[in-house]
């Protein structure tokens, strides 16, 4: 895209001081684990080469494994949230919430969970006790038993109180056949409700950030709602998604860039909460980057696409579920959003995490 | 949402546009000051509406971009030092210095950390008495009365442990070096609102008057841009000079009388340079020498630096609005948000990153 209105060549006014290009960072950062651009550098240049095979190859929530002429879904997820205990939830029914949810947009039903804690020296043992009742509880709710599990414990000041891992395994439902690769061109684009939620509520209880706000994490099993979904609309739905990091945009890039086709957004389609919406104007975030936690994206066929909606409204977690967009042949790779005001813009990849501005 | 959406409005901001289309007679160059007002150019797609005789050059209102490579070089090197806490906004973690960044020194176990408001390294100082609390104080008149209070503070609880490093800017030196160029093209400017909500118009006043442009201080939000544009056409088109207020919402022609005076009791006017401009006389603040304890730049010996230049970027060019973002050879290719060559790639206000994140790359 250009403008066609290149200025005029002009001399400069200065000599120019500009600083010197950063090679590749010699050392992580924490944006290697934000979900955008250098996450997926990450796996792209080093954990899909190393591993190479067709399963991780997907690049899907979970691998999917064919054994004795079923489908195994398989997924794993590590949780490092910061505080462990927040409006609407803590690290544990998080824990169990995230790896259910990986399973479902397999199109699978959990059968078994495990979970793997690493412990700081010095956690008390109350708030152990309260994790491990809540992961319990989340696991009672889906109906699916956490099978296996170890502990380590490490030194004091080397971990936050807790990190969770949970791994799970599910069985994908028959004649169903989610991959990002099979969005294509015509295809509704859906999501569950409220986005950005969970993101501004995590952020709204973090150190040196206080703001007055009602906002409850949206953290929620989403096998129920998927279950309507997939009963309504079948094998007409193509893609599944729950924009954890990096939030919707980060999502719909994978997504666009697996399949090959563009998606096209519609702003004012998009549903944001009032809460929501404030707090990230303060902050100066895009609430498209903030992190969902019991949201998920759609991609559907367009003939069963008010099938698939009303499916999703009428289970509770989905009741403000909206259709935002389309997916389209042109601009392949790329998400392009239609402004509030009638502008185009395109909604490109994160490079690290989203920083708050200076003013 | 209340005094948002308002300003957000599909059938206003075309309302707008139209009007514009129907004053333009010849082309015009219009710069808009502020890096938040270009940003909402591109992330709305306002340039894309506006008729092709309207320019629009992105100017040099991007604190992040503004601040000279030795200023970051020296926080890197304060960042460093044992016992440091060193305190930022997000934006400025990820500029790069000679040779690394905020983050990749939090990386190797520098206490870096970010805050939303300087008050809150205030707070860190006050928590933490055997360690030094170092606040980067970067930005234009906007910012700086904030970072003026918490020194403040800071020297009235005798909080010893707090410094700032002072690297603020001010708006109206800047616009005179652009004006004064013999490579200017610039015809009207939109002033920057918040800049103005502080200080008040009075200042942009002679320059308007000695240069014969209009001036139209002009806000943040879709419909704010394209009424301040409308209103900037319509000067040029009457032959108008002079200074206009279209964010009268938030701005008056004397600005935060409070705010003014604790800017200036803190502060003195300095010479400072610019990244990608240079010098510019009478542009800086420093704090006063009633404040030189909590002055960083005085407390922390960091040696000599000499900060390492690189050639292809063009960032002197864009800052000034010579060059649109897209002009440059490296831009999304040597030069990406995750690889930035200059500032202007990196702050979430600056132009290259603007043209970047909202597709004006190809």
């Amino acid at each position: 895209m250009t403008d066609g209105r290149a200025p005029k060549p002009a001399e400069p006014l200065f000599d120019l001081s500009c600083p010197v290009p950063l090679s590749d960072y010699p050392h992580v950062l924490l944006a290697h684990g934000g979900g955008g651009r250098l996450t997926q550098r990450l796996i792209e240049q080093l954990f899909v080469p190393s591993f190479d095979n067709p399963a991780l190859s997907e690049q899907h929530d979970g691998a999917v494994l064919e054994i004795a002429g079923r489908r195994l879904a398989f997924t794993t997820d590590s949780f490092v949230v910061k505080p462990l205990f927040f409006p609407g939830g803590d690290i544990g029914s998080l824990a169990v919430h995230g790896t259910v949810n990986d399973l479902a947009m397999c199109g699978a039903r959990p059968l078994a969970l495990s979970a793997g804690l690493i412990l700081e020296e010095g956690l008390p043992m109350e708030e152990l006790r309260k994790i491990v009742a809540s992961m319990r509880h989340a696991a009672l709710a889906v109906g699916v038993p956490i099978v296996t599990g170890d502990t380590k414990v490490v030194d004091r000041g080397k971990g936050d109180g807790v990190f969770v891992n949970v791994t799970g395994v599910g069985l994908v439902r028959e004649g169903i056949e989610i991959s990002p690769r099979r969005a294509r061109p015509g295809d509704a684009v859906l999501v569950s409700g409220e986005i950005a939620v969970h993101g501004i509520a995590i952020m709204s209880v973090r150190e040196g950030l206080t703001f007055d706000t009602e906002l409850v994490s949206d953290s929620a099993p989403l096998d129920g709602l998927v279950e309507g979904l997939l009963a309504a609309a079948g094998e007409k739905v193509h893609v599944l998604r729950d924009p954890t990091r990096g939030g919707v945009a980060s999502a719909l890039n994978e997504i666009a860039g697996r399949a090959k086709v563009g998606i096209r957004l519609e702003e004012t389609k998009i549903p944001v909460s009032e809460d929501v919406r404030g707090a990230c104007e303060i902050l100066g975030l895009d609430p498209l980057y903030v992190a969902n936690e019991g949201k998920c994206l759609v991609i559907v066929a367009p003939e069963a696409a008010d099938a698939a909606l009303d499916a999703i409204r009428s289970h509770p977690l989905g009741r403000l579920a909206a259709r935002i967009g389309e997916v389209v042949a042109d601009h392949p790779g790329q998400v392009v959003m239609r402004s509030r005001i009638g502008g185009q813009r395109i909604v490109d990849l994160l490079t690290g995490e989203q920083l708050p501005r200076i003013c | 949402m209340r005094f948002v959406d308002e300003y957000r409005s599909e059938e206003s901001v075309r309302r707008f546009a139209a009007s514009i289309r129907g004053l333009v007679t010849r082309p015009w160059t219009l710069m808009e000051i502020c890096g938040g007002q270009t940003h909402t150019l591109i992330r709305f797609g306002i340039d894309e509406m506006l008729p092709p005789a309207i320019t629009m050059v992105h100017g040099p209102g991007c604190p992040v971009c503004v601040t000279p490579l030795e200023m970051i070089d020296r926080a890197l090197a304060i960042a460093q030092k044992p016992g440091v806490i060193f305190t930022s906004f997000g934006d400025m973690l990820r500029v790069p210095g000679s040779k690394t960044d905020l983050l990749a020194v939090k990386a190797r176990g520098g206490d870096v950390r970010m805050v939303y408001s300087p008050l809150d390294a205030v707070e860190i100082a006050r928590k933490n008495p055997d360690r030094e609390v170092v606040f980067f104080a970067v930005g234009f008149e906007t910012t700086a009365p904030a970072n003026a209070t918490a020194v403040w503070k800071a020297k009235k609880a005798g909080i010893l442990n707090f410094s700032l490093l002072v690297s603020h800017v001010l708006v109206p030196p800047a616009m005179e070096v652009i004006l004064g160029s013999p490579a200017n093209r610039v015809q009207g400017f939109l002033a920057a609102g918040h800049v103005c909500t502080v200080m008040g118009y009075r200042e942009y006043e002679p320059i308007a008057a000695k240069y014969r442009i209009p001036i139209v201080v002009t806000g943040f939000e879709p419909l704010d841009l394209v009424q301040g544009i409308q209103m900037t056409v319509r000067a040029l088109e009457e032959g108008r000079i002079g200074v206009e207020n279209q964010y009268a919402r938030s701005v008056t022609r004397d600005g935060n009388v409070a705010a003014q005076k604790r800017l200036r009791e803190v502060f003195e006017v300095c010479d400072r340079p610019w990244r990608g401009i240079g010098v510019i006389p009478g542009s800086g603040w420093r704090l006063r020498e009633e404040y030189a304890g909590h002055d960083a730049v005085r407390r922390f010996d960091v040696g000599t630096i000499t900060p390492e230049e690189p050639s292809v970027c063009i960032a002197g060019e864009i800052l000034q609005g010579l060059k649109r973002p897209n002009a440059c050879a490296a831009f999304g290719t040597a030069c990406t948000p995750e690889h930035p060559l200059g500032a202007p790639m990196v702050s979430s206000e600056g132009a290259c990153a603007a043209y970047f994140n909202y597709g004006r790359a190809v």
